[in-house]
């Protein structure tokens, strides 16, 4: 009893100096963080040297991993938390966006040969459109079943591209273009706009320009009346649409968001592999990144970050554990949600819900009273 | 002139980490071939074979104590394309390989290869028979098997030749390699005046009662499936307890496992018929050299070689000639490849220009009493 | 077209009706552990695959290779039906309190159980593949690939429809599952077990103040559903002759669905979803292609939600009566 006191002393201090550098940092006048995320955004084009690649993942090639999984697993978890972390909407078939933006591409590039940039654009388009198709009749529904309706989308997607032979069938499609190169211009001894086979990096290099204006545009919409519209519906549906916030309106719009983000990782990812097929997204890539949303503290786009990275290097990392690596992942996702419920970094909003006992996340949260509530405080509810 | 191939030579240097020792790599007397394929996946059950026969015979190469020993390295992709593109580009720049043998399948092998490609090591693969991996103008890429397209009309061709069938029910598992191997056959038997009929199946399931009705209510003389063994077991369970007894069951290479028989029982699987671009040295051999690796292959893995592990085998025997004749730098390995004319275990091993092995075989395997024996090549073989 | 459909129509409904059966055993775990705790047990598919292990369990002790008949046979059903409880249940409440009940003591939200139960999904898929199924059955090396039954009960003929043979295995799925079920509503409707449930399902809170201990109801909720999936698990097994490490993903998936279909929640939603869906596929296999099986599932469900978006009978386990 006395050690558990302890350790749970530790972790409120900890959180105590832990809110007090988040105060800090929210009174910063904005000119002083700039000086920050430049860093941020320097370091993470850093990233692919050796001497981190030789620690991080001495398994398989740095450059690649951070190109895919990581990288990819971060931008789709910044855009399944719009669903999911604000506006509260339960999505198990987000992959099926990142294939329609991969579809996109390789369908696009191979058959009427567009530009790379020109191909993203339509992507994002396509994915904006399939959102809202998606949305339109099963926005209705409510938590779980929106669940099971998104899982079966994203299911259909992939078996209908692999039943099409159209598109390629089960052999999907091959030969899909790279972006356009710039091999003259070379930084350091790297060739950051020579978009080949070989060198993953300058793929990661647009890969972090990407992630650098989706991070903007989602803070931004956070930060206006949408984000707010969005944790009213995430809280309580049913009071903002009392309230007067068009619910169904703004769903669909944090639905159309996500799959746009998603479907531009998607078109990016595609124009580096070379072939893609329906087998490349499955159900469990979708619950891989709900994990990384959850796990990171949904709704807190930094922690929402740091899970798609831990939950995708940490079985990279780990290769040299072989076979058990996958057990030791399930091993862990069950003990970080035992012990960190509401996520590495949760944001202060989860955090206060969680201390006052309905876990947050709206009609997402608690319903059932733990075994050591007692009646009076239920009662006092 | 000169100065060109110095700074070509500094260049190298300055790409090959002197740590790794890269270019004293021949000196010291090591060099690495690669393995990859999916080693602990679920089609894991196709690749280990080849996988013992690639390393059995670098291992009986390394006993003779040559000069330079070759290390055969692993990489385990679990048939995952993404896996395997970043394992290769750990092989390029950590592992300095030069050579592979591999990527066990097509769909790993359709991206693997433009980056080795690029890299300019060369492959052979033991067991991707995708045809389209060939039409890529790839240079450092080999099979050495047939493809796709000899094995399923050479199969087809069987099944309406010496099986006699008039009417064939063609079910594909939707893959990358059962649809187009069933598509193969499909045409061919459309040139034969024999009536097929079509279904799918999704592997991922074990229930096929949907594809077994349709069969039943065609009655077919043939039954063709592409897919791999594990569906196509439970599907010849299915077929057989619902009364469909007398149609000849066919399927290909990605069925000719013992799991087949295993998943069907034995006196279901009696009498099914797999066709293959592979060799399997059955017990009742009588040449010499396939005795010899069989016997070998045995003492080593205390199991007799199964699907591709003479493929490998020769495979990995490629890269030891090549390294027995002095090359040890990849684009010398590669020439040697395109000009290696050798007697191997499975076939004949010549390579065309396009990669591709000229030996076109395809063999057909009968299950009897529980075992899988060869009946001889499709164009020859007959049913007892 | 429509020809095909006379002449498949007969065995369609007989194999729709016994896999339809195996899905509705499973989706009642998912409905009651639901309408109790409004969670999604994802780890419920694992529940199932680890019910046909202990039910493979018993011929591989007894080392039989052969079909049995009369007492023996009898004896190895029930045997085989027994374990495969056994080891679901006691998987179901061992995954309830490491995987659950600690999120419900930290008041976590029901998307951090989603996860925990994803974790443990993959946690007891790769347990098995790794362990389980090399060591305890004895396949060294083959953990990931398929496992089969050797024939325990011959394919005979019971009757025939139409000319269509109906085999006994299929007749024993479906016997089984409707009196498992039966028995499960009397359970929940005449025993006090069962009121603490429908009390808990209603109003958790009120039913704490009632002097309802929540925590025993939620571990037999577990216990029940868990049974269930073993008693399907065991059928399946001997009806289908085969398993593997991964065989709960899609039955799970599958099982979900109906749960939906018919209304999550409802005991005989669960029921009705689950034949339903199994009729369904069949059908719907017969024009389009067995391939496009899932397609149509899911699009059903789609349709029936869009027109009733709480399932064909609505919610709630409180209303489930008899």
């Amino acid at each position: 009893m006395n050690q558990k006191n302890r350790s749970a002393g530790f972790r409120l201090r900890l959180g105590h100096y832990g809110d007090v550098v988040h105060d800090r940092w929210l009174r910063t006048p904005g000119w002083q963080r700039w000086p920050l995320y430049a860093v941020l955004i320097v370091g993470a084009l850093l990233l692919p040297s050796e001497s981190v690649g030789a620690f991080m993942s001495p398994y398989t090639d740095w450059a690649s991993i951070l190109f895919f999984p990581i990288g990819a697993y971060v931008v789709l978890a910044i855009g399944l938390n719009v669903v999911v972390g604000q506006a509260g909407l339960l999505d198990l078939g987000f992959v099926a966006f990142y294939a329609v933006g991969g579809y996109a591409m390789a369908l696009i590039g191979t058959r009427l040969g567009w530009n790379f940039w020109l191909i993203l654009v339509a992507g994002i388009g396509l994915c904006a459109l399939s959102g809202i198709t998606l949305g339109a009749p099963t926005l209705r529904l409510r938590g779980d079943y929106l669940a099971i309706v998104t899982l079966g989308f994203g299911e259909i997607i992939r078996i209908t591209a692999r039943n099409t032979d159209a598109i390629g069938g089960p052999n999907g499609i091959r030969g899909i273009p790279h972006p356009p190169s710039l091999p003259d211009i070379e930084l350091f001894g790297v060739k950051i706009f020579k978009y080949g086979v070989l060198d993953p990096r300058p793929y990661y290099y647009l890969l972090v320009a990407l992630a650098v204006i989706v991070i903007i545009l989602v803070k931004r919409w956070e930060k206006s009346r949408v984000g707010r519209a969005w944790a009213a519906i995430r809280e309580d549906e049913d009071a903002a649409e009392v309230m007067g916030v068009p619910t169904f309106r703004f769903k669909m719009l944090a639905f159309a968001i996500g799959a746009s983000i998603g479907g531009a990782m998607g078109v990016l990812w595609a124009s580096k592999v070379i072939s893609i097929n329906p087998n490349d997204f499955q159900f469990l890539l979708s619950a891989t990144i709900l994990a990384a949303v959850v796990m990171g503290g949904a709704g807190n786009l930094p922690g929402v970050m740091l899970g798609a990275f831990v939950v995708a290097w940490l079985p990279e990392r780990f290769r040299g554990l072989q076979e058990y690596r996958m057990l030791i992942f399930g091993a862990v996702l069950v003990a970080l949600m035992t012990f960190r419920p509401e996520g590495l970094l949760p944001s202060r909003q989860r955090k206060a819900e969680l201390k006052e006992g309905t876990g947050g996340m709206g009609s997402l949260g608690a319903e059932v009273p733990g075994p050591e509530t007692h009646g009076e405080e239920v009662a006092s509810k | 002139m000169a100065l060109t191939l110095g700074l070509a030579a500094c260049g190298n240097d300055g790409g090959t980490k002197p740590a790794d020792g890269g270019s004293s790599a021949a000196a010291s007397g090591t060099v690495k071939i690669g393995f990859m394929g999916d080693l602990t996946g679920s089609n894991a059950g196709i690749v280990i074979p080849p996988r013992n026969g690639a390393k059995l015979a670098i291992d009986e190469y390394n006993k003779t104590n040559p000069p330079v020993k070759i290390e055969l390295v692993p990489y385990d992709s679990q048939g995952d394309a993404s896996k395997a593109v970043a394992l290769a580009q750990q092989a390029i720049k950590s592992d300095k390989i030069v050579g592979l043998v591999g990527p066990a399948f097509s769909g790993e092998s359709a991206q693997v290869a433009p980056v080795l490609e690029e890299a300019e090591i060369p492959s052979v693969t033991a067991s991707a028979t995708n045809t389209n991996l060939a039409a890529n103008g790839w240079k450092f890429w080999h099979r050495i098997l047939p493809n796709d397209s000899v094995q399923g009309p050479g199969i087809a061709d069987f099944i309406a030749g010496a099986a006699a069938a008039k009417t064939v029910f063609v079910i594909d598992d939707k893959s990358e390699y059962g649809k187009p191997l069933a598509d193969a056959v499909r045409t061919q038997l459309g040139t034969k005046a024999v009536k097929v009929t079509n279904d799918s199946l999704d592997p991922a399931e074990s229930d096929f009662s949907s594809v077994v009705n349709k069969v039943a209510a065609s009655k077919p003389d043939a039954i063709f499936f592409g897919g791999y063994y594990a569906a196509g077991g439970n599907l010849l369970k299915q077929l057989r307890d619902k009364g469909v007894k007398d149609a000849k069951f066919f399927s290909g290479d990605g069925s000719l496992d013992k799991g087949l028989i295993d998943g069907a029982g034995a006196a279901n699987a009696e009498g099914a018929l797999v066709g293959c671009p592979c060799y399997i040295a059955t017990p009742d051999v009588a040449d010499a050299k396939v005795k010899t690796f069989a016997d070998s292959y045995k003492a080593a893995y205390n199991t007799d070689p199964a699907i591709y592990a003479a493929e490998g085998y020769d495979a990995a025997t490629v890269f030891v000639e090549a390294v027995k004749a002095g090359n040890t730098t990849t684009d010398k390995i590669n020439e040697f490849l395109k000009t290696v004319d050798l007697g191997g275990v499975s076939k004949h091993v010549k390579f065309g220009a396009n990669g591709e092995v000229e030996a076109k075989d395809i063999y057909i395997y009968q299950v009897k009493g529980g075992a899988i024996t060869l009946l001889g090549k499709a164009a020859e073989a007959k049913l007892g | 077209m429509f020809n095909d459909f006379i002449n498949q129509f007969w065995p369609a409904t007989i194999d729709g009706l016994a896999f339809g059966s195996i899905y509705a055993l499973i989706a009642l775990g998912y409905t009651m552990v639901y309408g109790v705790l409004r969670l999604i047990n994802f780890a419920h598919s694992e529940v199932f695959m680890i019910g046909t292990f202990g039910a493979m369990f018993v011929p591989f002790v007894f080392g039989i290779t052969s079909p049995l008949t009369g007492i023996a046979l009898v004896g190895m059903i029930l045997g085989m039906i027994l374990a495969g409880v056994l080891a679901s249940a006691g998987t179901a409440v061992t995954l309830e309190r490491i995987a659950y009940r600690p999120l419900r003591n930290r008041g976590a939200s029901r998307l951090a159980a989603l996860i925990s139960a994803i974790g443990a999904s993959i946690f007891l898929q790769e347990l098995f593949a790794l362990l389980v199924i090399p060591r305890v059955f004895d396949r060294p090396n083959q953990g990931r690939i398929q496992m089969g039954l050797p024939r325990l009960m011959e394919r005979e003929e019971l009757f025939s429809i139409f000319g269509h043979s109906v085999r006994v295995d299929q007749v024993l799925v479906i016997v089984a599952a409707v009196g498992m079920m039966i028995a499960l509503d009397m359970l929940v409707n005449r025993t006090k077990i069962g009121r603490g449930i429908r009390a808990t399902a209603q109003n958790p809170e009120a039913a704490v103040l009632m002097g309802v201990d929540i925590n025993k109801i939620v571990r037999m909720t577990f216990l029940i559903g868990g049974g269930m999936a073993g008693v399907a698990g065991a059928l399946y097994l001997i009806s289908y002759e085969n398993t593997n490490y991964y065989i709960g993903f899609l039955f799970g998936i599958k099982a979900f669905t109906a749960a939906v279909l018919g209304g999550i929640g409802n005991l005989r939603g669960a029921l009705l979803g689950g034949v339903a869906l199994g009729l369904v596929e069949n059908y719907g296999a017969i024009f389009s292609g067995s391939d496009w099986k899932h397609v149509i599932s899911f699009t059903i469900l789609v349709l029936v939600l869009m027109f009733r978006p709480t399932g064909i009978l609505g919610e709630s386990l409180q209303q489930a009566r008899a």
